[in-house]
């Protein structure tokens, strides 16, 4: 790792004015920062530690709305009784992300700020409708992922929170790669007030997608049975030594299928 | 540089640093507490794995100053003077171990398991929580039944306790 300075962050104004000061980066959980580190994929001149930020923290639900905290764990959302109860799509979804160690450091707004193609957040915020919460704005998930890690954040932006409204019915299913566990093809679907969404991750080859062939199977009825026979088009999907695109193309329904299964159980 | 302050294994330590000191380098470096590993340097094996205000965590995959302010147990911090942790007695009786790299990081993860699953587990929730940890030797088989074992133990320890206080 290159030389870098470490500052911790007491609140959120505190944060960005220290990422100005030079060629800084936040640092959340540090699942994904610090081997980059490690590695000099990634070399920040400094780095600034949100997770001591109080107001950061924690999960709410309240009526229909659920709230959670940029800088909570994979492990706090897995485990937490109320979001298990409003949206448990969500909290398997957690308890399946990289390892055990990995789920007590890794962050939800460190997830999504990073934007992994393969990622599991991702598909879950794009279908839930959920709303980016940062200290400057509120954006919809819609427009927030921008591509392979690219998103539509400034370099002095930071994710406070995301809010999402409880789902009729939601579901999540992932083909973890063998070795690495990322997800080869994950596809969360939901079905709220605004209809049924259907957002796939670690197929797209330029990040997370809705899957219109998907959303509207479902939108007819809302039941695995409805995805018999739908196919999803291979151009624009990822080819790499784990599988062709049009291997993905076949996982996207597949996968669908079970999420839509476990969203019925 | 910058000041890092822990209690690691109940003893209150500090050092000055260089931000990008890894936290398993402090502690094996500054501190030479050496049965925390690294095996892999990709934040995959495990071999570092130490507890963080009671949570598991790759110890490689942090910065020492990151970890400043907190309770680090590392390998050296489970037995009581000559007595084994039930967990490192599992392994030993049910050789979970061959070369014994991945084992500090095994003993770690599965002492954090048995605390979040005082229930018990079943052989399928062992695998599943082994993720993190990378054994290049035994095939898992005897890691898993040393587990499953402590895990016993220690369940029946927690009931024996709590007859006596009621």
């Amino acid at each position: 790792m290159y030389s870098v300075n470490y500052h911790r962050a007491a609140s959120v104004a505190d944060a960005v004015k220290k990422v100005k000061a030079g060629d800084g980066k936040f640092l959340a959980g540090g699942m994904t920062l610090i081997p980059a580190m490690k590695t000099r994929l990634a070399a920040p001149s400094d780095v600034i530690d949100l997770t001591h930020i109080a107001e950061l923290k924690g999960i709410k639900v309240s009526g229909k709305t659920v709230t959670i905290g940029a800088t909570t764990t994979h492990f706090e959302v897995a485990n937490d009784e109320k979001l298990r109860k409003a949206c448990p799509a969500l909290a398997e979804l957690a308890s399946h992300i990289g390892d055990p160690a990995v789920r007590h450091r890794g962050t939800i707004g460190g997830s999504i700020a990073n934007n992994d193609p393969a990622a599991d957040y991702p598909s879950a915020m794009l279908a839930l409708g959920a709303t980016i919460v940062t200290n400057k704005r509120e954006l919809p998930a819609d427009k927030f992922f921008k591509g392979l890690f690219e998103t539509a954040l400034k370099d002095d932006e930071v994710i406070t929170a995301v809010t999402f409204a409880v789902p009729a019915k939601a579901g999540y299913a992932k083909f973890p790669n063998p070795a690495s566990r990322y997800a080869m093809t994950g596809v969360f679907v939901a079905k709220g007030k605004d209809g049924v969404r259907a957002a796939v991750t670690g197929a797209g080859d330029d990040g997370v997608f809705r899957s219109k062939e998907i959303e509207a199977a479902l939108a007819k009825k809302f039941e695995a049975s409805a995805l018999e026979g739908v196919s999803v088009p291979s151009k624009n999907l990822m080819s790499d030594i784990h599988a062709s695109a049009e291997y993905r193309a076949n996982l996207v329904v597949v996968m669908a299928k079970r999420a839509v299964a476990a969203a019925s159980a | 540089m910058s000041e890092v302050t822990l209690v690691v294994n109940g003893r209150k330590v500090s050092g000055a640093v260089e931000d990008r000191t890894l936290l398993v380098q402090f502690l094996r470096e500054n501190l030479g507490l050496t049965g925390t590993h690294v095996g892999c340097d990709t934040s995959q094996c495990g071999a570092c794995v130490v507890h963080i205000d009671g949570k598991a965590v790759k110890s490689c995959t942090m910065l020492a100053v990151q970890a400043s302010g907190s309770t680090v147990t590392t390998i050296e911090g489970l037995a009581n003077g000559a007595d084994l942790h039930p967990v490192q007695a599992a392994f030993k009786e049910h050789h979970g171990l061959q070369c014994g790299f991945c084992t500090p990081g095994m003993i770690m993860t599965a002492t954090d398991m048995i605390r979040r699953h005082p229930d018990g587990l079943d052989e399928a929730t062992v695998r599943a929580e082994l993720e993190g940890n990378i054994c290049r030797c035994t095939g898992y088989h005897n890691i898993v039944k040393a587990i499953l074992a402590a895990s016993k133990t220690m369940a029946k320890a927690s009931k024996g306790k709590a007859k006596k206080a009621a």
